[in-house]
């Protein structure tokens, strides 16, 4: 299978990658490797993102959509009825005393958070602006809300049916589900999707989660430091994720977790007060979003360029239907599972509907999107591909423009931030490809740290070379993981239902009832 | 019902005289001590994806040393004084806990021991003793 060549060949690449890294980045070399890699791998990329006929609309889009709209009605608008019940739970207020010590509702958002809110609410959100325009926003939000719904049905299922082992540690995720929520149902096959999803998620861990984020590091620190070679950030990661993921070293890793909300904290602080500073602009940002989201105003695509980007962008960012949040939502303990997917539809929220709508605001209102005076619209590039921007900046360059008009020390807390995300974002990544890894290969030790070492290797290998074929390998292996996770929730959706309907009308009887503080 | 005098108890010398103090106005007032010792947690500390995953066991681990290193001789030191002694064990922000277990348990008096951090150094991080001061819902005896 080629698919299984592909793996082979990102194993055996490996070492050749390092030697290439030590030896400066010969780009001969790195060519070698792409040609190759395009070569097998190629057609995956190309089927995934494949748009359907006669249009530009990629169908593993509509694919993310589609679900989270079925979602959406199946489970009533549950996104919207049960939100202020999230709150109460993230609170601490449906919290037993007697608990206290084990994973808060709080922490579980706090940490499957800290695996989204990355370069998707940066990068991602000026790339859908940049291309699809002011009206991206506004699809981009009608997303990120449906997708909450998505998010709910997954983690739900994860916690539902995880494993529970001796010594009281858990493991779970769509493969445990497809697993044994296919079986429970007497629906065949549920072990092969599990398996595919498996796969899937270990090239989306060593790619998207991994090598794409040591590269955008890379890249960020080149915009403060100057240009270095790649390998130098490559390998201090390496070292740092070795010592975190292998050595057990948790102090690093719970710096991290507390410095990340700081950023993000200060990041959308940042972009509050440039929207309070230009307050009498936000009634005619919303005016372009809206104008934009049905006229395209100029875009390159129109309307229904506007709507790819705004979509793509919010199932890159928040990864609702991807299945990676169950993974992580499945280890805590909770007596109710519903409870989970209560408190992880807020992640959607957050991270596309706050965190994302700020990127594209401060984008919007600093004007950086050249509009031609006489008509209104606004002009395109030279290659006609993207908007105008005042400095000819695309993704993150494009959001440090903006902040960085309003103040002028932003790019440099930009630049710690793009490095802490992403450092979050492969902690969590190497959990998720772990836990892949050892639902295939099995649990143990020494299966487990060789996972963790090819991990590290891969982390220098993202950040020492540019390879374009590699990175949209592993961001269609992401979404190949949504293929297979939303296949198997159409199915064991009825399971949810039954334990929402459960829950609600324990709750509405008083049988579920708040903890006095 | 008897008096009921609660001790926060972390296996210190300030927290053992605490405990020697209370037991004997305890006997002196035929009133029952309960030694409770809180393990500091907070539930919006941030935790990853795998100290997710071991906290139960971590939480097992914890209760069962608290248990066994600290309530246990603890308890075992001040059996033969004549003066009933319970125990109690919880996770929670130290003086908070202390003030919720004092009104759980119905307690008369609250008594703790004072570490002596630098007056600095209280300021910076707090101390259990100057926050029992401001918010304990009974009498609260502070032994240097």
């Amino acid at each position: 299978m080629t698919r299984f060549a592909s793996r082979l060949a990102f194993a055996a690449l490996a070492p050749t990658l390092m030697a290439s890294a030590v030896a400066a980045q010969e780009t001969s070399i790195d060519q070698k490797i792409n040609d190759i890699f395009a070569g097998s791998t190629g057609w995956f990329v190309n089927f995934i993102f494949s748009p359907f006929p006669g249009t530009s609309f990629p169908w593993i889009v509509a694919w993310l959509v589609v679900a989270a709209t079925v979602f959406t009605v199946y489970f009533g608008f549950i996104q919207f009825r049960g939100f202020g019940h999230s709150i109460a739970l993230v609170k601490g207020d449906y919290s037993d005393p007697d608990d206290a010590g084990e994973v808060s509702h709080f922490q579980a958002l706090a940490t499957a958070l800290s695996g989204t809110v990355g370069l998707g609410n940066i990068a991602g959100v000026a790339v859908a602006v940049g291309i699809g325009g002011p009206g991206a926003t506004f699809w981009m939000i009608l997303a990120g809300l449906m997708g909450m719904a998505s998010k709910f049905t997954e983690c739900t299922l994860g916690v539902k049916y995880r494993n529970e082992y001796p010594d009281g540690t858990v493991s779970g995720g769509p493969m445990y589900y497809l697993t044994k929520g296919f079986a429970e149902r007497g629906l065949p096959g549920g072990k092969i999707l599990a398996v595919m999803f498996s796969i899937f998620c270990i090239l989306g861990a060593f790619g998207g989660g991994n090598m794409f984020q040591a590269n955008q590091a890379h890249q960020a620190l080149t915009g403060v430091l100057g240009e270095f070679p790649g390998y130098i950030t490559g390998v201090i990661f390496a070292i740092v994720v070795f010592v975190v993921i292998v050595g057990g070293l948790k102090s690093i890793a719970s710096v991290t977790e507390k410095v990340v909300p700081f950023m993000a904290a200060i990041y959308v602080g940042s972009a509050l007060i440039i929207l309070i500073m230009n307050a009498n602009m936000i009634g005619w940002a919303f005016g372009q979003i809206f104008a934009g989201a049905f006229t395209g105003l100029g875009v390159a695509g129109g309307m229904v360029g506007a709507l790819i980007q705004g979509f793509k962008r919010a199932a890159f960012s928040n990864e609702a239907g991807v299945g990676s949040a169950a993974i992580a939502h499945s280890a805590v303990r909770t007596k109710e599972p519903i409870t989970e997917g209560f408190v992880s539809l807020l992640e959607p929220f957050i991270d596309t509907v706050v965190i994302c709508t700020m990127t594209a605001l401060v984008i919007i209102i600093t004007q950086q999107l050249v509009i031609d005076e006489a008509t209104g619209v606004y002009l395109l590039n030279e290659a006609g591909t993207a908007i105008k921007t005042v400095g000819d900046t695309s993704g993150v360059g494009l959001t440090a423009a903006a902040f960085g008009s309003a103040f002028s020390w932003f790019p440099t807390i930009l630049a710690i931030a793009v490095i802490l995300f992403a450092f979050s974002t492969m902690i969590s990544w190497s959990y998720y490809g772990l836990k892949a890894w050892t639902y295939l290969f099995g649990e143990g030790k020494a299966k487990e740290i060789t996972f963790k070492v090819i991990f590290c290797i891969f982390v220098i290998i993202g950040a020492s070379a540019s390879l374009g074929p590699v990175i949209d390998f592993s961001d269609a292996a992401i979404f190949a993981m949504a293929v297979v996770n939303v296949f198997g929730l159409y199915f064991l959706m009825p399971i949810v239902k039954r334990e929402v309907d459960s829950y609600l009308s324990r709750l509405k009887s008083g049988e579920i009832k708040k903890f006095t503080h | 019902m008897t008096d009921r005098f609660v001790v926060g108890f972390d296996g210190s010398e300030a927290a053992q005289r605490a405990l020697d103090f209370a037991l004997e106005r305890a006997a002196a007032q035929g009133a029952t001590v309960v030694i409770a010792h809180v393990l500091e947690w907070s539930p919006y500390s941030f935790l990853t994806p795998t100290e997710i995953e071991e906290r139960h066991k971590r939480r097992t681990e914890e209760l069962d040393r608290a248990e066994k290193s600290l309530i246990a001789p603890a308890k075992a030191a001040v059996e033969g004084r004549g003066v009933p002694v319970e125990t109690v064990l919880r996770y929670g922000h130290i003086a908070d806990t202390l003030c919720d277990v004092a009104k759980k348990q119905n307690a008369a008096q609250l008594f703790i021991g004072r570490n002596g951090h630098s007056p600095f150094g209280s300021r910076v991080f707090g101390s259990v003793a100057g926050s029992l001061v401001q918010t304990a819902p009974v009498p609260c005896t502070i032994v240097p």
